[in-house]
């Protein structure tokens, strides 16, 4: 179990650097350079003389030789500094920093809620396969997959304007200063991403409590006399579960640097956000630091799912 | 008093001479989009307390599908019982709820499924999976039923039973595990345990184990036993009375001794005819029951088996006989029946005349056509993280073995999973590289020959992999699957030529030209077997590795194949290295028999000497596991029953690899690796015993 562990731990480092190698270069390879856009500008305006330009590349170190800057900008991420970003100045731990609780609040709540959701009703759907509650749980997932966040968070907004008057505001209030002005702030976002999110895991749980019913050691329990129920929560249940593990792992990540348009409906400046801003302004700095942060969550998310896996299947415990 | 005691008053028990269980006229169905197949049709038979009765017959015949309805535990919503009766102690378990149901269920009835593999929850201890029962049955707290959990392993033979309930399913070995299936069977003390197929998964050895445990066990409990199998060896070993099926209807019903000297209907007498015996003559050829069962979603009128049946008259494809008594206790479908009773199977014409003593085979003997020196295969296993420079543990699959084998004969290979026998024929195919030693076919070395000198020696050894279900393409047709190689190896100008020669092999593997334009899954597992013998015979090749080609396959059909392999042999000049586990079907094919054991030989000697004078203890032992489908013969033989279990080759014995297991080992067999030695002229034994 250590040995599985400590692998698990050490295979993150070569996909990191794979991620790093690739983002880096990626971005250099894209058309779009930082300081034509920062300087040139939608105007266009060709009066900048070459001189500034260049003074300007030397400033952000794009003179320098491709390798110089990578082999720069990695020592500098071993150590915890993510550069400058390139459009504002200020350290993109920061600007990260400052968005990030917003994000992974929703994230989390959106998590929450789904596998609250997805988990009872996916079991509920198939051990009452084909029957009404199937088809009334298979309706409102199926919704849920086809429904678009954004176009659920517009009509939540919508509601509650209609209803109670109420308007995202347009600052964040953090857990910590205001719960329950958080909260109101950041649950229906949470909803409307949660529900997308509930209907891929309950689809997930339902195949999987299906699979596993067919499986001959439940049918070994149903034999011995336990009562179907019993069968369900003790023999199927945990073993139905590993694949749907993988599944919200994954979604969860997903959430961390994907709600770009959900944080506009909802006038949330997060993680998203930030994203496209610096895609717009070719802020390279930022991006990397984005992509990394991303990465490392996916990284992370996946070290997880496998602790999970060895802790529901004694079979990779005992590796 | 602590310690859990499982009572049932003495008057719940029926009395003696009245039945346990009894099954009338009970009719399964099972709906499906393809229209609704009847796979249970008035099937009737009863258990007396106590005793032992076997249900016989092939895949899809309605043998399992039946006792999981006494169970009431068909797949739904698809299985239906329409018709029938089902009567436990007396009482119609198909008028119970399902709550009551439910409490016979593992207290009264239980059951042992075929596949330990896949019968045992995966994420939940043994111990739990075998106290659960008592747990619900008998309210016992958990103190006491680990205390009866641990009784009940001791009770299986399972050693350190302590230690072994906190472990989860995939710490034991195949065996073990159904030593645990047969510890929650019998953890309420239940009348009758209903076994389907409790030993097919399991080696020989294994198998003899775990069924004299379960005779002996249900003999000294007084637990009657419904056991299900298509293994005529093991009905005649264990079974007090007989039922056979036959797409899904009883075709013949006795007592285990009369039933096997002298069965009265067709089908039965087909089925014992067409199982290679150790306890008889080889014949030329084996006897076949012809053709396939029918498909029971458009099954014919009248009899079943009337289209099989060498003796059939125009009334049998007309009328449904019904299952009557020809003889006191002896019961039959079969119009002939009393005929039969009067002049015998024979006398119905039933047994060909195929029974003459084989012809010699032509053997060129004076040169090997395969030379196999000294050869090693190992494999590495890594456990864990390279990083950390764990040292990788070595499987010896295949530890210094050396054989020749002659144009056109066959050799045998036979041993227990994990032997290396299968390693041996993927190495001589050069799919796995051996480690050292050499091949050398047709005079050349073949060993280490890459590119086209491969090419050139893997057309000329062609294999047939046990598996025809899987080791068919689903994507391709019957006709691409065997045009494929003779174009790859241009054995053919174009797809014109390749067709031609696709229906060519079609008919000699006896299956028809129009299937070349079918897929693998619309033919029966015969048939696929049949392909993938074409494909192989497509690449005009004179060496054939057979892989355990007739193990997937049901003994009517089992018989066709073997049959067909000897034909093709003789008109093809082919050789063969034929590897099974089945001890009688090797006899039956092979004109020199190896056995081997973790990665060695054993004993090679010529067919006859190896199955009638066998040296090595292994042999003697794999020997008396087999049961032989004769319930005299069966009565009145002593068997050893090897203990123990195959060892892993990661770790072998030191020594004689055999001598954890050995009858007869010594202090000496620990020290000495013993030779393979010619202890008689022709006759190879690696034991220092004899």
């Amino acid at each position: 179990m250590l040995r599985y562990t400590v692998q698990r731990i050490l295979l993150m480092v070569p996909t990191l650097l794979g991620v790093a190698v690739l983002v880096f270069f990626l971005l250099r390879l894209m058309p779009g350079d930082p300081v034509a856009t920062m300087l040139l500008g939608d105007a266009g305006g060709a009066n900048i003389p070459k001189e500034v330009i260049e003074q300007e590349r030397a400033r952000l170190g794009l003179d320098q030789p491709l390798y110089v800057q990578f082999v720069k900008w990695l020592w500098g991420v071993l150590q915890g500094d993510f550069g400058v970003s390139m459009w504002t100045g200020k350290s993109v731990a920061y600007e990260i920093g400052i968005r990030l609780e917003l994000s992974l609040q929703v994230a989390v709540m959106a998590t929450i809620f789904a596998v609250l959701l997805a988990l009872p009703l996916g079991t509920l759907s198939a051990i009452f396969k084909d029957s009404w509650i199937d088809q009334t749980i298979r309706v409102f997932s199926i919704a849920g997959l086809a429904v678009p966040s954004f176009w659920l968070g517009m009509i939540v907004i919508l509601l509650l304007l209609t209803y109670f008057s109420w308007i995202p505001p347009l600052t964040f209030t953090s857990f910590v200063d205001d719960p329950w002005e958080n909260m109101s702030q950041l649950i229906w976002p949470a909803l409307a991403v949660g529900y997308r999110y509930s209907a891929v895991a309950t689809r997930m749980m339902r195949s999987s409590i299906l699979e596993v019913l067919q499986e001959d050691y439940i049918r070994t329990a149903r034999a011995k006399g336990v009562a179907e129920r019993w069968v369900v929560a003790r023999h199927a249940m945990r073993n139905a579960l590993l694949p749907v593990v993988t599944v919200i792992g994954l979604e969860f990540a997903f959430l961390i640097g994907g709600l770009v348009v959900t944080e506009q409906v909802f006038n949330l400046n997060g993680i998203g956000k930030l994203f496209v801003q610096a895609v717009a302004r070719s802020d390279f700095t930022m991006i990397q630091g984005l992509v990394m942060l991303v990465a490392a969550f996916f990284v992370l998310i996946n070290f997880m799912i496998d602790m999970l896996y060895a802790a529901l299947d004694p079979r990779i415990r005992y590796r | 008093m602590d310690q859990p005691t499982v009572t049932r008053g003495a008057a719940s028990r029926p009395a003696a001479g009245s039945w346990l269980l009894e099954v009338e006229d009970l009719h399964v169905h099972f709906v499906t989009t393809r229209g609704v197949v009847r796979a249970v049709e008035g099937v009737s038979y009863k258990v007396k307390p106590g005793e032992v009765v076997a249900l016989v017959g092939e895949s899809g015949c309605g043998k399992s599908v039946s006792s999981l309805a006494i169970m009431r535990l068909l797949a739904q919503p698809a299985g239906r019982i329409v018709a029938g009766r089902i009567l436990f102690e007396g009482r119609n378990l198909l008028d119970l709820t399902e709550d009551e149901m439910r409490e016979i269920r593992g207290r009264d009835i239980a059951m042992i499924f075929q596949e330990p593999m896949t019968s045992l929850n995966p994420v939940l201890t043994v111990g739990f999976q075998i106290m659960e029962p008592l747990l619900i049955h008998l309210n016992m707290t958990p103190q006491q039923a680990a205390a009866r959990a641990v009784e009940l392993l001791k009770m299986v033979g399972m050693p350190d039973p302590e230690r072994r309930l906190e472990q989860y399913p995939h710490q034991f070995s195949g065996g073990m595990r159904q030593r645990v299936m047969i510890a929650i069977a019998l953890a309420c003390d239940p009348k009758l345990i209903i076994a389907d197929e409790p030993t097919t998964a399991l080696d020989v050895t294994i198998q003899a184990q775990i069924l004299k445990l379960m005779k002996e066990l249900s003999r000294r409990l007084g637990i009657a036993m419904v056991m299900i199998t298509h293994n005529l060896g093991i009905v005649a070993r264990y079974a007090d009375r007989v039922n056979v099926m036959y797409a899904a209807r009883l075709v013949e019903q006795g007592a285990a001794e009369a039933l096997f000297a002298r069965p009265l209907h067709p089908y039965t007498a087909g089925l014992l005819r067409s199982v290679p015996r150790l306890d008889k003559p080889r014949g030329a050829q084996l006897e076949t029951i012809e053709g396939l069962p029918p498909n029971l979603l458009e099954p014919p009128p009248g009899c079943r088996f009337a289209p099989r049946c060498r003796a059939r008259k125009d009334a049998c494809e007309r009328e449904v006989p019904p299952l009557a008594q020809v003889e006191p206790h002896r019961y039959s479908a079969c119009i002939r029946a009393s005929e039969m009773a009067r002049v015998g199977a024979t006398g119905l014409g039933l047994q060909s005349a195929s029974l003459s003593p084989p012809e010699r085979k032509r053997i060129d003997t004076a040169q090997p056509l395969l030379r196999v020196h000294d050869l090693h295969t190992y494999f590495e296993v890594r456990r864990g993280f390279k990083l950390f420079g764990s040292a990788p543990g070595i499987v010896r699959a295949v530890d210094g073995l050396s054989f020749d084998v002659y144009r056109g004969e066959t050799v045998g290979l036979v041993g227990e999973s994990g032997c290396g026998k299968t390693t041996v024929g993927r190495s001589l195919l050069r799919l796995e590289q051996p480690t050292s030693g050499r091949i050398v076919f047709d005079g050349a070395d073949v060993t280490h020959v890459e590119g086209q000198q491969l090419k050139d020696y893997r057309r000329r050894i062609q294999v047939i992999f046990q598996d025809p279900y899987s080791s068919l393409n689903p994507r391709m047709t019957v006709g691409e699957i065997i045009a494929e190689p003779m174009l790859v190896y241009k054995l053919v100008p174009d797809r014109k030529a390749a067709r031609a020669k696709v229906s060519e092999y079609l008919t000699q593997a006896g299956l028809f030209e129009y299937m070349a334009e079918r897929y693998p899954h619309e033919l029966s597992g015969g048939q696929r077997q049949r392909v993938g013998i074409a494909r192989a015979l497509a690449m005009q090749p004179s060496f054939i590795v057979c892989d355990e080609p007739v193990s997937a396959l049901d003994v009517s059909i089992q018989a066709q194949i073997i049959n067909l392999l000897e034909e093709l042999q003789e008109k093809f000049r082919l050789t063969f290295l034929f590897i099974a586990h089945d001890l009688a079907v090797v006899r039956h094919i092979s004109d020199r028999v190896m056995v081997m054991y973790l990665g060695k030989v054993m004993e090679v000697a010529d067919r006859d000497t190896l199955y009638s004078d066998p040296l090595h203890p292994y042999t003697r032992a794999l020997l008396d596991a087999v049961p032989i489908p004769d319930p005299e013969l069966e009565a009145k033989r002593v068997y050893q029953v090897l203990g123990g279990e195959v060892p892993s080759p990661l770790n072998p014995p030191r020594g004689c690899v055999f001598h954890t297991r050995c009858p007869i080992a010594s202090e000496e067999c620990k020290m000495a690796v013993p030779e393979l030695r010619e202890v008689r002229p022709r006759h190879f034994a690696a034991c220092i015993k004899v």
